[in-house]
């Protein structure tokens, strides 16, 4: 017995190579609670990605593992810390929330693990929390506020009502339109948001009618965004207080308001550094492969976490799975040498993407559906504001 | 400050109240009276949130669709009844809240089966739509006139029924004493599974009101359950007038504190840190009042007579 062990031990130390064979990337996002909406268009696009890959990068087998965060920071970190210590996985991707990836940073990076950001990008990580071992295929939390800020100025827009959530983004969201907008901000509230937010917004848009602005700005990402846009028009603000929003009218809030006939979301706009409609071949083959197994559209944090796993598998294949050393994974991934949805995309020394914003506009496509096309490009080329602020 | 502001902020109040009381009526029957404490209560205001919004966008019908989901949720209540809480009601309540936390998990996870996870628009005939205009600046949204209708028309047929029938007789004396009740010949069993799929009901009803305003999501519950858990520590555990007392307070302290708050803060401190501290403090002032109450009045502002 103990000789057939020590043989069968002796077999498997000589017949593993080098490095692992199988290269582990662990997703966090929300597959319950409010938030898993998004956490479920998310985990699509991931199936998809791996789908298109064949589960291969290069020669390399590639391998996910979900976890899920619970729309808590808590919640997040322990089930980060969980994919990294007891899985062992080489890459973390994901994170929806500001909040829980600012709780699960160093749990990733500080024990050599690459985290892969395919939503949230908080302040702090794009500056003076910045590390060689995080990289972003989506954008800084200021960027796209900036560029709606931008847009309110072409429009000559005066003045401003905002709100946001009370947590890291929505902060990073207010200060983004405050810094491009040139206008007056009348007001501001910041509400109450994780897994038992607040959904009512009755005081909080009584007060936004009342301060008399020309105009609404707000930051209400997945299942709020819908009911806010309900509250909105339930009030009959359309008129006198027009909404600028971003994140909050998308792929995932349209299909529901249109089972729900609620015509008045069409020909909103909002900014965003993706749309289905945008011209290249990977995002082709992404909107359409996506429409033709899950039937309907992908949101912006589909395109990311797609473009998340094709990061890590250019990665992956460039190093050909020597996961060993970090330095050329590292070097592989700053390169982003892969086919993105948006186009062109490369690094700034923070790890944050520099790449175009556009205004996107909410129409109904030639099946009938309702989904978004871009009208305008709103910044070229855009970096964030704390790159400076990041010793790398 | 604003004068129409202000009355508009009260309707608001009002109307949250209301709901909330909705909420709170269910929860304080059934911990008032079966001694049960059922974290569940939520689960029952989503679900009835999710039947609602099946039925309106099947029959394109919302009022249709909400007398045929009332039945739909006490059944509900009465199935979890008999399942569930039949067996806990002599453990302590620990094992109640670990049984019903589990129930909350159950029914959260079917949700999600059954209706995905994005949760559901419930869209309004026309008429609910609009809005009515008051006075120049004092605009309502037609449907949150109507919640604050049904809700109160919910509350005086409650007090109806609690305080001038024989039923509400007996559930009056359940939450006195039930040993005594039951002592006296009454059924006690039917009387516990009526109330609570009464509570259920009226779980259900709150959410088939609030989901055309906030959607129908999964979770929308929890939210819901610690504030009416708020509510009823504060009106006292088993009386109804408390409840519906309590639930106007906190529904109109939460609109108003998130309303008013920052320009209370801004005069005596910089508007920086008024705009970062009012959000914290308006998400705090429910529970300051609550441990104000315990601290004063532990049994609550109108607890029931006899206990």
């Amino acid at each position: 017995m103990k000789k057939t062990v020590a043989t069968l031990l002796a077999a498997t130390i000589l017949s593993s190579p080098a490095f692992a064979e199988t290269v582990k990337i662990g997703f966090v996002t929300t597959l319950t609670t409010g938030g898993a909406v998004i956490g479920n268009d998310m985990k699509n696009a991931v199936d998809l990605a791996m789908e298109h890959l064949g589960g291969m990068a290069g020669d390399t087998q590639l391998e996910v593992i979900y976890g899920d965060d619970q729309f808590s920071p808590e919640a997040g970190k322990q089930v980060t810390d969980k994919l990294v210590k007891q899985d062992n996985v080489d890459f973390v991707a994901g994170y929806i929330w500001s909040n829980v990836l600012l709780a699960s940073l160093n749990s990733v990076v500080n024990e050599d693990t690459f985290l892969i950001s395919a939503n949230a990008g908080p302040s702090q990580i794009a500056g003076v929390l910045c590390n060689e071992n995080f990289f972003s295929t989506s954008w800084q939390n200021d960027q796209t506020p900036m560029a709606m800020g931008e847009v309110l100025n072409q429009l000559g827009v005066k003045s401003l009502y905002v709100m946001a959530p009370n947590y890291a983004a929505g902060n990073d969201m207010v200060a983004g339109v405050e810094r491009t907008f040139q206008g007056e901000i009348l007001g501001k509230d910041l509400t109450k948001w994780g897994a038992d937010a607040q959904l009512d917004f009755s005081a909080e848009l009584a007060k936004a009618k009342a301060s008399g602005a020309e105009g609404l700005f707000v930051f209400y990402p997945g299942a709020a965004g819908g009911a806010f846009i309900r509250q909105y028009d339930q009030l009959g603000l359309s008129e006198t207080l027009p909404l600028y929003s971003v994140f909050t009218v998308d792929a995932l809030s349209l299909p529901r308001l249109q089972d729900a006939g609620f015509e008045a979301v069409l020909g909103s706009r909002t900014t965003q550094e993706w749309d289905p409609t945008l011209d290249n071949e990977a995002n082709k083959r992404f909107v359409a492969d996506f429409k033709a197994k899950y039937g309907g559209y992908p949101s912006y944090y589909g395109a990311q976490a797609y473009d998340a796993i094709m990061l890590i598998a250019s990665a992956v294949e460039a190093v050909g799975g020597n996961m060993d050393d970090m330095d050329a994974v590292r070097a592989a991934l700053k390169a982003a040498d892969f086919d993105s949805v948006r186009g062109d995309f490369r690094f700034g020394n923070n790890h944050m993407p520099i790449q175009d914003f556009y205004l996107r506009e909410v129409v109904i496509d030639d099946d009938g559906v309702w989904t978004t096309k871009v009208v305008q490009t709103v910044f070229e080329d855009h970096q964030d504001i704390y790159a400076e602020q990041c010793k790398m | 400050m604003d004068p129409a502001l202000l009355v508009l902020q009260t309707i608001n109040g009002l109307q949250l109240g209301l709901l909330l009381f909705l909420v709170a009526s269910g929860l304080t029957l059934v911990f008032g009276i079966l001694d049960f404490v059922n974290l569940a209560h939520g689960a029952l205001y989503m679900l009835g949130a999710f039947i609602c919004a099946s039925f309106t966008i099947a029959l394109d019908n919302f009022l249709l669709a909400i007398l045929i989901a009332l039945p739909l949720t006490a059944f509900a209540g009465f199935v979890i009844e008999r399942l569930v809480a039949r067996n806990l009601y002599q453990r302590d309540h620990l094992d109640q809240v670990l049984a019903t936390f589990g129930l909350i998990l159950v029914i959260d996870t079917c949700v999600h089966i059954f209706w995905g996870p994005a949760g559901m628009a419930v869209p309004l005939p026309d008429w609910m739509e609009g809005q009515v205009r008051i006075t120049e600046d004092i605009v309502l949204p037609t449907y949150r006139l109507l919640i604050i209708f049904t809700g109160l028309v919910t509350a005086a047929l409650l007090y109806w029924l609690v305080n001038r029938t024989r039923l509400g007789m007996l559930i009056r004396a359940g939450a006195s004493n039930r040993r005594m009740v039951g002592a006296l010949g009454i059924d006690i069993q039917t009387l516990f599974t009526f109330v609570f799929a009464l509570g259920a009901m009226l779980a259900g009803l709150a959410g088939m009101l609030i989901s055309p305003i906030t959607e129908a999501s999964i979770g929308m519950g929890n939210n819901i359950i610690i504030t009416a858990f708020v509510v009823i520590i504060v009106g006292g555990i088993g009386s109804m007038k408390g409840a519906f007392i309590g639930a106007m307070l906190i529904g109109l302290i939460d609109t108003l504190g998130r309303s008013f708050l920052d320009s209370i803060f801004a005069l005596f401190m910089s508007t920086a840190a008024a705009e970062t501290s009012a959000p914290a403090v308006s998400a705090m002032l429910i529970y300051i009042i609550m441990a104000v109450v315990l601290v004063l009045r532990p049994q609550g502002l109108f607890p029931p007579k006899v206990r």
